[in-house]
């Protein structure tokens, strides 16, 4: 097998599963007060300070959660409660146009539910929203905005945004800025203070950590409204029995990964740029979607995730490319959102100006911690034939329905 | 051979699935999402397109170990099915949208694009036999499912597999059981997929504008009343006429037929439904050409049976009956047996 889906979710680092392992073999819930909840305590305090080190947070910025669905909704919806609260004229939400759904989905409920007013922002051919789009918006209707949500790295299209320059943007208009990057950390540098990001999504999976573990980084002086009541125990923003195991394991996945992350930039990007290059040898006509392999650095760190190479292949449907793949052992994905398993074209790339066809003849393949040079060897050999067969299926849909 | 196992979720098309496995092809799973707008859950015993059945299919692909994938034929099941039932409504007619869907969508847009991809069969739960070619009635009498294959060609039929038909329905429901299948008590889906309430007239109503026009007395000539559109009517129907005052004798009316261009629904009596003759249109025929004899036609998916034989022109078959058949609506199919053996179908154009 071939596994180039690493975006989707990549395998545990050996580090996290030893000590996810030998943690889960000790009892004891960290709100107990005995010897058995100390230890527990600490643990679990312990892996907050590693992962607030790792990130440029303070430990009690850390606020540990199940992952990115559960941190994109606390802090979309946190936020804006909270906002709104404070000054009842705060009611717009702003999101990119390229938001991942558990931001999108979170924001457009709000509007349909809790009284808001969606406003998405434009993105450029590359998928990027610009300082300047944001400005733009702000300056007409700073004081009626509850918060701004833009990704640090796109899902699907790897595109970096320059979060600095949005977060001083949103600052000048006193509006806070919430950043999903559950694809950004431990695949570029990432840090929470020099961002100037007010709240920040990571989660395990996407990092060499388990699933069902992650956290919100939340500025100290942030408000947010809780999404789930009960015992407060992280800062009484979420509630919920501390998961000691999964926190310790996703503590060794963080601190692994971003101590890693100099050295997987230059290695994922030079496997990356060989795979673009002999994938598009092998289908000429292929293109490469997002930012140029060569495009200049974003707030210090590349402009593109190092292991994202998504390329649309005209004539082909993805769906079809990925089943004739998926038959050579090799694993990828459209990248597209799915609803019962029925591939749409993609948000993303409809949002930055792609066309239907060419958005539904598109592969994401995503390398990570465990990818070779084999790997890359392996999909440039299937390409060809493979996309000549979905060519083929596609002309022949095609000619049926003209006849 | 490589076989694509057309997978609904429900019970016949996973145990399809596991049969064509068993015999030894590469079978890879495919479910087809027909709605744009899939349900969550599926409701009652109708439909097989919410994201539930389409989640069950894959827990059987599962099960079975075979690669499994979802294709979205909305579209073309929009254009190729749904369209054209309501059009045929609209013009007085009565479709058979589950044979269409066969024709159209089954054994056309995933038969080609099937084989463009490289397998060379699409297996489905239906219960019919096929052997060398031959389309036959199922071994079970009760779930037999030959006649909405009825309208698949020769080539078609070369690429097509249905592993069921030699099997009654508890066996399958029993092998299903055996193999692990959670779908196994799944209840039988009826009707028709995209109309999951069961209110056909409802359906046709929210995308047929009204055009009222006549009921008429089809003895008298008397003219009983108005209606809605041609679309709330079929050949053979007695309930919802809308007529206020019985007929003179007391006795029940039915529709007789539907003229699309006046919108004239005549009414009549029961034995004026009963019919002898077929002239049909868009035939599809595996049989000897010419006259023939001693055959059987089905008009309708379930019942509907006379015998009679049948003349064979390039553009239509002319069917004599043997014995009348009461309630044949033209847009319905005909299919002609030969004892068990299917020689082909047509579209019944008009009814004599």
């Amino acid at each position: 097998m071939t596994y180039l889906d690493h975006a989707a979710t990549t395998p545990m680092l050996p580090v996290a599963v030893a000590a996810y392992t030998e943690a889960l073999g000790r009892v004891g819930n960290p709100s107990s007060l005995h010897t058995a909840g100390r230890r527990a305590r600490r643990d679990v305090e312990e892996a907050r300070e590693t992962i607030a080190a790792a990130v440029g947070a303070l430990p009690t910025e850390v606020v540990l959660s199940t992952g990115g669905t559960e941190g994109d909704n606390l802090a979309v919806k946190g936020l804006y409660w909270a906002r709104r609260a404070q000054d009842p004229r705060r009611t717009r939400v702003v999101v990119s146009a390229v938001e991942h759904h558990a931001v999108l989905d979170a924001a457009e409920w709000l509007a349909s539910h809790e009284g808001a007013t969606l406003v998405v922002l434009p993105v450029d051919a590359v998928g990027r929203v610009t300082p300047e789009a944001l400005r733009a918006e702000l300056a007409a209707h700073g004081d009626a905005t509850a918060l701004v949500s833009v990704m640090w790295a796109n899902n699907e299209v790897g595109t970096v945004n320059d979060v600095r320059g949005l977060a001083e943007v949103a600052h000048e208009f006193g509006v806070p800025l919430h950043t999903d990057a559950v694809q950004a950390v431990g695949s570029l540098p990432v840090d929470f203070a020099a961002s100037g990001a007010d709240a920040l999504s990571l989660t395990g999976h996407k990092l060499g950590g388990p699933v069902g573990v992650g956290a919100l980084l939340l500025r100290r002086d942030a408000t947010c409204v809780p999404l789930l009541h009960g015992g407060g125990q992280e800062r009484d923003v979420r509630s919920g029995t501390l998961d000691v195991a999964g926190t310790v394991a996703l503590a060794a996945a963080v601190h692994a990964a971003v101590e890693a992350v100099p050295r997987r930039v230059v290695e994922l990007a030079a496997l990356r740029d060989d795979l673009v290059a002999r994938l598009i040898e092998a289908v000429p006509d292929a293109t490469l979607n997002g930012v140029p392999l060569d495009a200049p650095a974003v707030n210090g760190g590349p402009a593109r995730l190092a292991g994202n190479a998504h390329l649309s292949f005209p004539g082909c449907e993805g769906d079809s490319l990925l089943m004739l793949l998926d038959a050579h052992e090799i694993e990828c994905s459209t990248g597209s959102a799915c609803t019962a398993g029925v591939a749409r074209p993609s948000h993303v790339l409809l949002a930055m100006g792609v066309d239907e066809a060419a958005a539904r003849g598109s592969l994401r393949f995503s390398l990570g911690h465990s990818s070779t040079a084999a790997d890359v060897d392996a999909a440039v050999a299937a390409i060809g034939p493979v996309v000549e067969r979905a060519r083929g299926a596609l002309a022949r849909a095609g000619e049926r329905v003209g006849s | 051979m490589r076989v694509l196992a057309a997978m609904s979720g429900g019970v016949d098309s996973a145990v399809a699935a596991a049969r064509a496995r068993e015999a030894g092809h590469e079978v890879v799973g495919v479910h087809l999402a027909l709605s744009a707008r899939p349900a969550t859950m599926r409701e009652g015993a109708r439909g097989c397109c919410s994201v539930e059945d389409s989640r069950d299919a894959r827990r059987c692909a599962d099960v079975l170990d075979i690669p499994f994938y979802v294709w979205d034929m909305a579209d073309r099941f929009r254009e190729d099915v749904i369209e054209p039932f309501v059009a045929e409504y609209a013009a007085g007619r009565t479709p058979n949208p589950c044979l269409r869907c066969n024709e159209k969508i089954k054994f056309s847009a995933v038969l080609d694009r099937a084989r463009a991809l490289g397998f060379d069969a699409v297996a489905t739960g239906h219960y019919a036999r096929l052997d060398d070619g031959v389309l036959r009635r199922a071994a079970d009498p009760d779930k037999d499912q030959s006649y909405v294959l009825g309208v698949l060609t020769a080539d078609q039929l070369a690429h097509a597999m249905f592993p069921l038909g030699d099997s009654l329905k508890s066996e399958v429901r029993a092998e299903a059981a055996r193999r692990g299948l959670v779908v196994a008590e799944k209840p039988d889906s009826h009707d028709i997929c995209f109309i999951p309430s069961g209110d056909t007239r409802g359906f046709l109503s929210d995308r047929v504008p009204d055009a009222p026009g006549e009921l008429v007395d089809a003895v008298s000539g008397a003219v009983l009343g108005e209606h809605g559109g041609v679309q709330n009517f079929t050949v053979g129907q007695r309930h919802g006429l809308g007529l206020s005052r019985p007929a003179p004798d007391g006795r029940p009316r039915y529709v007789l037929g539907i003229e699309p261009v006046s919108r004239q629904v005549r009414v009549g009596p029961a034995e004026a439904l009963e019919v002898t003759a077929l002239t049909t249109e868009t035939p599809v025929w595996h049989g000897p050409r010419g006259v023939v004899g001693d055959v059987t036609v089905q008009v309708r998916a379930h019942g509907g049976l006379a015998p009679a034989s049948v003349e064979v022109h390039d553009d239509g078959l002319a069917v004599t009956l043997g014995a009348p058949l009461r309630g044949v609506a033209p847009g319905q199919a005909v299919v002609v047996y030969h004892g068990d053996r299917v020689l082909g179908s047509a579209t019944i154009a008009a009814t004599s």
